[in-house]
């Protein structure tokens, strides 16, 4: 049985669009880290292995670097320096990401709290099937297992099918599923939100005034990802994406498969990275192999541009792209969330620290970012969005999730300073949020008001 | 005027911040554990006992103090190792940040934590539509909220500046003085709606407890003096 949503027949192609996304996307992309040793080198070949290392985000499309295997390289000569680099810059960067996802929370908390089209329930996507409507709670729980379990099963299609694509070298292939799925994303999700804000606050607004905003938006968007543009222009295009695609998925999943589903993917994330023979770190080594950047679309880069732009594997900016995105990339952490399963995933989930490098050699430790797949945003956000939507209208627990996550991620983040590969992003920040909001949810909250109405302070 | 505080001097260091959101997950496991206990507690009792539940209510509370307290402990501990992890790590061979900075950074995430617990619900409530007090309950119930609240953020600033310069020199009177004032505190607010018989109190004790971390952070009559004066 499948549900669709209930609008008109456009909005039916987002759906299977995408599934195909989804597919292309592939499960997140582990977080990625690379060390931050590569700064301080002035090898360049060091460097260049480092890069093609570390800059490999596996899960989606992304190369990912293997950090890993140029970490022992340099190892040696450069460890103390390295380590004392990494934390000295741990602050900077986590606060780099903090900005980003607290951005994106805020985003999807506040179109939740005010737009109600986002919290009704208009049917499901096509990979939960199960509806949840029914009586019993066991098969309740039953129905959001097997959806859980379909999704996840269909994430992991997704993601070996990716890899098989990258593996093969169809280049091409990849590049034009990103781009479709940017495009839908770009146009179609913020027609739909758009309209839906201007319906909540009761704006008029005529076709040719919106098809001109949406146009411009896009096109620019289309540009800033996938070519070059300004830095914090792209960022906040990967951060209005990742909402939208939060907001998607925040109406379209059921309660109770939304929360299992966290829980699995953070689970599948956690395996698919650190596994020898998990696809993401497949796609990783490859990428690593081959030294090539990572695919620009997935990734949110806290730092340099337009290495994002010449970080498609094309061969005539293979050269250049590849020496400055291995320059940019050395020393950068790369995050790899491996949740870029669905079409936000083809907007590079990994947060690549760009760095306006100019020359191999000019690899100092100024700008060395961070990389964070756009999955986790999206994760993150959901876990925030739903939240807020469903926890008795309680501003308490969504902010209770809400420092749960950071913490989440400055954990991971120290974990990466101290392992220096590519980690993944999900699994702590999930755990850490999960609790947080059903204990929350179950227990503060009545402590809470009932201090609340008999004005107690503690 | 605590977001005032954080914008200015927090803001800047990204370090602050990190410590500023540990410290208030820090705080937030303690309500965690403390709401687990009253509810566990609420839960084994009967319902319909008026004063048990409001006795339980008020154990709910002190054991939250004294919970708070411990984590504030707790998250001393933790920020002596990252110190000495910090001054390992740092070229020139001291620290980034003093210990003192993380006193009071530590302080205003817990203060911040608490207030927004205590605020913003009613923050929420106040958008929408209706009267203050309309049952009989005092009309000044927002007001008296919010200066509340923000009396509460400004003392655990302060509390942990003392907390921390009591466990630095290990001068356990001044550890118990910040924990008799934090029930001070929160009994006094078992005072509500008599508000008189729990602002003022508060309002005292914060001034009280200003003066003493502003001398123990090293700051004098005569700074300021100088300080007001533009000197």
């Amino acid at each position: 049985m499948i549900t669709f949503m209930n609008n008109s027949d456009s909005e039916e192609e987002p759906c299977n669009e995408r599934t195909s996304l989804m597919s292309a996307e592939s499960p997140p992309v582990p977080s990625y880290q690379d060390g931050l040793q590569a700064s301080d080198a002035g090898e360049v070949q060091a460097h260049r292995k480092r890069r093609a290392g570390s800059s490999r985000s596996p899960n989606n499309i992304a190369g990912g670097e293997m950090s890993g295997s140029s970490i022992p390289v340099r190892e040696s000569a450069l460890e103390n320096e390295e380590e004392e680099l990494t934390l000295k810059y741990g602050a900077k960067h986590v606060i780099m990401l903090f900005v980003p996802v607290t951005l994106c929370m805020i985003v999807v908390v506040a179109t939740i709290k005010s737009v109600r089209f986002y919290t009704e329930k208009n049917g499901q996507l096509i990979y939960t099937p199960f509806s949840e409507d029914t009586p019993s709670v066991g098969q309740r729980l039953l129905n959001s297992v097997l959806n859980t379990i379909i999704m996840i099963s269909v994430i992991i299609v997704m993601t070996v099918f990716l890899v098989l694509l990258y593996k093969y070298r169809c280049y091409k292939f990849i590049h034009g599923w990103l781009i479709l799925s940017s495009l839908m994303l770009l146009f179609l999700f913020t027609y739909i939100y758009l309209g839906e804000v201007l319906k909540t606050y009761n704006v008029a607004m005529d076709y040719p005034t919106l098809f001109l905003v949406i146009w411009n938006f896009g096109a620019v968007g289309m540009i800033c990802i996938h070519w070059k543009g300004p830095l914090q222009l792209q960022q906040a295009y990967l951060i209005m994406i990742s909402a939208l695609m939060a907001l998607v998925f925040i109406k379209y999943l059921p309660e109770w498969s939304a929360w299992v589903i966290l829980g699995a993917i953070s689970i599948y994330d956690l395996m698919a990275v650190l596994c020898p023979k998990g696809p993401l770190r497949m796609l990783v080594e490859t990428a690593q192999e081959r030294n090539e950047p990572i695919f620009p679309a997935l990734i949110y880069s806290s730092a340099m541009m337009w290495t994002v732009g010449m970080a498609k594997p094309d061969t005539a900016a293979r050269g250049p792209s590849q020496q400055t995105w291995d320059a940019a990339e050395d020393g950068r952490e790369h995050h790899r969330n491996p949740s870029q399963a669905d079409s936000q995933m083809s907007e590079t989930r990994s947060a690549v620290p760009t760095r306006p490098v100019t020359s191999l050699e000019e690899l100092e430790e100024e700008e060395r970012g961070v990389k964070l797949g756009l999955g986790d945003f999206i994760f993150y956000s959901v876990l925030v969005g739903k939240a807020a939507a469903t926890a008795s209208g309680d501003w308490n627990t969504t902010l209770a999730c809400f420092v749960a996550i950071l913490i989440g991620l400055c954990l991971t983040l120290l974990l990466l300073a101290v392992f220096k590969k590519a980690l993944p992003a999900l699994p702590i920040s999930i755990t850490f949020g999960l609790i947080f909001y059903f204990s929350t949810d179950n227990l503060v909250r009545p402590f809470m008001d009932t201090l609340a109405s008999h004005q107690l302070y503690i | 005027p605590a977001f005032g505080l954080f914008l200015f001097t927090i803001a800047r260091d990204p370090l602050r911040i990190i410590i500023l959101i540990a410290g208030a997950f820090f705080w937030l496991v303690s309500l965690l554990l403390s709401s687990l206990i009253w509810f566990i507690a609420v839960k084994a009792s009967d319902p319909r006992d008026e004063r048990l539940q409001k006795g339980l209510l008020i154990f709910g509370v002190m054991f939250s103090v004294l919970l708070q307290e411990a984590f504030r402990f707790l998250y001393y501990k933790l920020l002596r190792k990252a110190i000495e992890g910090l001054v390992a790590l740092s070229e020139d061979g001291c620290s980034p940040i003093s210990i003192q900075q993380m006193a009071y950074v530590a302080g205003v995430g817990f203060g911040l934590m608490s207030g927004a617990f205590s605020m913003i619900n009613l923050l929420a409530d106040a958008l929408g539509p209706g009267t203050v007090g309309i049952h009989g309950d005092s009309q000044l119930y927002f007001l008296t909220s919010a200066f509340m609240t923000m009396v509460l953020i400004f003392l655990h600033t302060f509390w942990g500046i003392l907390f921390f310069h009591g466990c630095e020199h290990r001068r356990w009177w001044e550890i118990a003085a910040v924990v008799v004032m934090h029930l001070t505190v929160s009994g006094s607010s078992f005072c509500n709606p008599l508000y008189v018989g729990s602002l003022v109190p508060s309002y005292l004790l914060m001034a009280a407890a200003a003066a003493w971390a502003y001398l123990l952070s090293g700051g004098s009559a005569q700074n300021l003096r100088r300080f007001l004066l533009c000197k």
